[in-house]
């Protein structure tokens, strides 16, 4: 289990390395990587800042990487969330998940990065000709988290 | 009470903490947000639509009626954007 916030970049496959080293049960890994876009609402976006609220931010990452476990059989789990300024290109947000099948890993991804995406308390300040400005979140993100409730 | 502000509210309001003096009867989450409004011109501008203020008490999010205490740690925030 890992969960790490930081401002500083990762390598991919040296993650992807680590995260199957050894580790011979695993029969699938899916891995999401979110990247700072250069356009965005039609405008230009040169840079991107992310303010998140330390401990917050890693209390909610736990919260729902517990949740994912529960929902599904992973042999392990990876979420890497960075903070600070990024500029297009950039890779903002890695989430990896292990399996003994592909069902469990696919699945558990989307969920994670879903969930993330409307919990996990970051928010994005997009740098544009015009000027600074606060992105505003989507409705589609609510949306795409709530398939995942659960019926009771 | 420590209060702390994120993204276009902390810009908005100026400060990134506040501590506050409650008032008795401001015992929820949402009566909190009300009465910050009082404190200035620009908590009230900040804080004037409540669909896109979301709070957390002691670092969970909470609906407005939600109780809050002396010792909780408050934070007022908007929709979150990150992934």
């Amino acid at each position: 289990m890992a969960i790490r916030v930081q401002a500083g970049d990762f390598d991919v496959g040296a993650e992807y390395a680590a995260f199957t080293a050894g580790r011979t049960g695993i029969g699938g890994v899916v891995m999401f990587v979110g990247l700072v876009r250069d356009i965005a609402g039609g405008a230009a976006v040169s840079a991107m800042t992310l303010e998140h609220y330390p401990g917050m931010t890693e209390k909610q990452l736990e919260a729902i990487e517990e949740e994912a476990r529960r929902r599904w059989p992973l042999d392990d789990v990876l979420v890497i969330h960075r903070h600070g300024r990024l500029e297009p290109g950039d890779r903002i947000v890695m989430v990896a998940t292990a399996s003994a099948h592909r069902d469990a890993a696919f699945e558990s991804c989307r969920f994670l990065m879903d969930w993330l995406k409307t919990k996990a308390p970051f928010w994005k300040l997009e740098a544009t000709p015009e000027g600074e400005r606060w992105v505003e979140a989507k409705d589609s993100d609510d949306a795409a988290a709530a398939r995942w409730a659960e019926k009771t | 009470m420590k209060i702390l502000y994120f993204a276009w509210l902390r810009s908005k309001i100026g400060v990134p903490t506040e501590i506050v003096e409650l008032p008795p009867e401001v015992s929820t989450a949402g009566a909190l947000v009300d009465w910050l409004k009082t404190r200035s011109p620009r908590h009230a501008e900040a804080l004037a639509n409540s669909k896109v203020v979301k709070v957390a008490v002691n670092q969970e999010h909470v609906p407005y009626d939600h109780p809050i205490s002396a010792t909780d740690e408050v934070a007022l925030f908007p929709p979150v954007t990150g992934g």
